[in-house]
């Protein structure tokens, strides 16, 4: 018989993931390893990971990772890309992460175009630390720090980090994705699959921002989850090819 | 080798060419912007790379991950930046990544004042970000000290994989003096540097679970947390043998200048015109302020010592405390102190050295 599917090498065969039911960190990490494998990539992968739940990783993937402070993955990422132009540098992020603490490091990296991948992981809330409100927390969502939902006039508005960094003269490849349904799986495995690409091309900064689920955060089960992605966030952050050049 | 005329912080910079650096990042703060600027034009003529990064955090985070990925790094910064720079060196100093900062310090708390302080000391030595880490922290008190520290200061950071700390004030960093510069690392040494860390640096290996470059500021497992802090123990018990001490006519001495950096080297011009004054006076300047030598103050003869003074360019004194463990109690410890980014009179050194003498 052919074999037509494997368990991605990537992932540590004895490990056992911590990741909540429902969760896409796990199907996202799995979509990397996956394409480092088919790029035959894995050699060279440097990972940088973020704080948070991005960072349970660390244990269960098989290629070389360091971990950033929390918000510096950017910058880490970036003193390990121009002093090691063959490694394939990418950093793994959440929302928190990458928009909130990190949003300096985060703008600053795009806007010179470093010649890295940033993984980023929009599920509009703080997982790890439970539930608080998230620079991308949608508006009347509630948060264990926004106990009657995001306000906009307190707390402003959810940030579009795409569109944002799209302001931006040197980025060279801005997609938002999601993993709710098995054909935006496959869109996501693609986006990252180019932004890879992208490194190795030397086009310079690549972000794919992955709008995923919580469902511990949300206080909803994953296949609720699901429809909650389709209903509330994606129409606020809508899926597709912000930039390419 | 000829001598050359340069300013201090320039002559660090290019100590740590010469020592093989070959990434820095830095962002812009007085009185140490002659640093990234001379690394600015230095570093691309030898195939390193310079950065400038948007802040203190973001650089010292960029040679996180420059020197997690095996090659020499390096920041700078002065007070202010410095404490912005605390989170990036605990990182460092948890993931025993080797890695060198200069600190020219200045005048604070807060902004403070541009000009030369020491008012750092307690930040350097004690607690330069959080968890309870220790470096080795080197306080030259010449242009020349500078630069031999900071080729030093390499070797150190590479043999313990920890991070090493230069802590020197705004008057060394501003100061031109004639230095011997240290030979230039050849390409090859260089290299051989950096093949040497590739077990373990971040940057690709073969799919091997057990082999993989795992750069882990943290543990999961709280064993393995304190089994990481009980190898960082060892580590720190081992510069013993590493501290560096000038000890100057301490012997006879009626009276001991105890000082680091700037201080120390206005306190032992203070010793040159006392002595020819036939006055006994003598000088401990620590070179490693951490480990810091107080076994030096063993040698004092207690029985003539009439006092100890304490100089240094910080209100309140710091440095005197870790002065005050050495000393223990044998004799009186006066101070003489000045801060803001005032630099310390000779006068008043004198002045205060002549009161122990005189009691």
């Amino acid at each position: 018989m052919e074999l037509i599917y494997s368990r991605t090498k990537t992932i540590q065969e004895d490990k056992v993931s911590g990741f909540c039911p429902g969760c896409m960190h796990s199907t996202v990490i799995k979509l990397i390893g996956e394409v480092l494998e088919e790029m035959d990539l894995v050699e060279k992968a440097a990972c940088v990971l973020g704080i948070g739940c991005c960072g349970l990783h660390m244990d269960y993937i098989a290629y070389d990772n360091t971990t950033a402070p929390h918000g510096r993955a950017c910058a880490v990422a970036t003193g390990m890309k121009r002093t090691n132009p063959d490694s394939l540098v990418f950093t793994y992020q959440g929302d928190g992460d990458f928009a909130s603490i990190g949003l300096a490091e985060s703008m600053s990296a795009a806007n010179r175009g470093e010649n890295i991948t940033v993984i980023f992981i929009n599920n509009g809330i703080y997982g790890m630390t439970g539930g608080q409100m998230a620079p991308t927390t949608l508006i009347g969502m509630k948060a264990s720090t926004a106990p009657k939902g995001r306000i906009a006039e307190e707390h402003g508005y959810p940030m579009h980090m795409c569109e944002i960094l799209n302001q931006l003269t040197a980025p060279a490849y801005l997609v938002r994705t999601s993993c709710n349904t098995p054909a935006n799986v496959i869109k996501t495995k693609n986006a990252i699959k180019k932004a890879f690409q992208n490194q190795l091309d030397g086009k310079g900064f690549s972000m794919v921002e992955i709008v995923t689920s919580c469902p511990t955060n949300w206080g909803l089960d994953p296949l609720d989850s699901l429809k909650f992605i389709e209903e509330k966030m994606l129409p606020e952050f809508p899926l597709g090819v912000i930039r390419d050049k | 080798m000829a001598r050359v005329l340069m300013k201090g912080c320039e002559a660090i910079a290019e100590a740590a060419v010469r020592a093989g650096c070959r990434f820095f990042a830095g962002y812009p703060i007085t009185p140490q912007n002659e640093i990234p600027e001379y690394f600015s034009r230095r570093l691309p003529e030898v195939g390193g790379t310079f950065v400038q990064g948007e802040s203190e955090v973001a650089s010292v985070n960029m040679v996180y991950g420059a020197a997690s990925a095996g090659t020499r790094s390096m920041t700078s910064s002065s007070s202010p930046g410095i404490a912005l720079k605390s989170e990036g060196i605990s990182y460092c100093a948890a993931a025993r990544i080797p890695m060198v900062y200069a600190n020219i310090s200045r005048g604070g708390p807060g902004v403070g004042a541009i000009q030369p302080a020491q008012q750092d000391y307690f930040q350097a030595t004690k607690a330069s970000g959080n968890g309870g880490f220790e470096m080795m922290v080197l306080a030259p008190a010449t242009v020349q000290e500078a630069v031999d520290l900071t080729y030093a200061a390499f070797d150190y950071a590479d043999r313990d994989r920890n991070p090493v700390l230069i802590l020197a004030d705004g008057v060394i960093g501003t100061m031109m003096e004639p230095v011997e510069l240290p030979e230039m690392k050849s390409d090859e040494e260089v290299a051989a540097i950096k093949e040497s860390k590739k077990s373990w640096a971040c940057i690709g290996h073969k799919l091997d679970y057990a082999n993989r470059a795992w750069i882990q500021p943290g543990h999961w497992l709280t064993d393995e947390m304190q089994k990481a802090n009980e190898d960082a123990e060892e580590m720190y018990k081992s510069w013993e043998k590493d501290i560096m001490v000038e000890e100057y006519m301490v012997e006879d001495a009626e009276a001991v200048i105890a000082a680091y950096g700037i201080s120390g080297r206005i306190g032992k011009s203070v010793v040159d015109i006392l002595r020819k004054e036939g006055k006994k006076v003598g000088l401990i300047r620590p070179i490693t302020v951490h480990p810091f030598p107080y076994k030096s103050f063993d040698k004092i003869d207690y029985s003539k010592c009439k006092g100890i003074l304490d100089v240094e360019m910080s209100i309140p004194a710091q440095f005197v405390k870790d002065v005050e463990v050495a000393v223990k109690g044998r004799c009186p410890i006066d101070t003489c102190l000045c801060s803001g980014g005032n630099i310390m009179s000779r006068e008043a050194v004198i002045e205060a050295v002549n009161k122990i003498i005189e009691k």
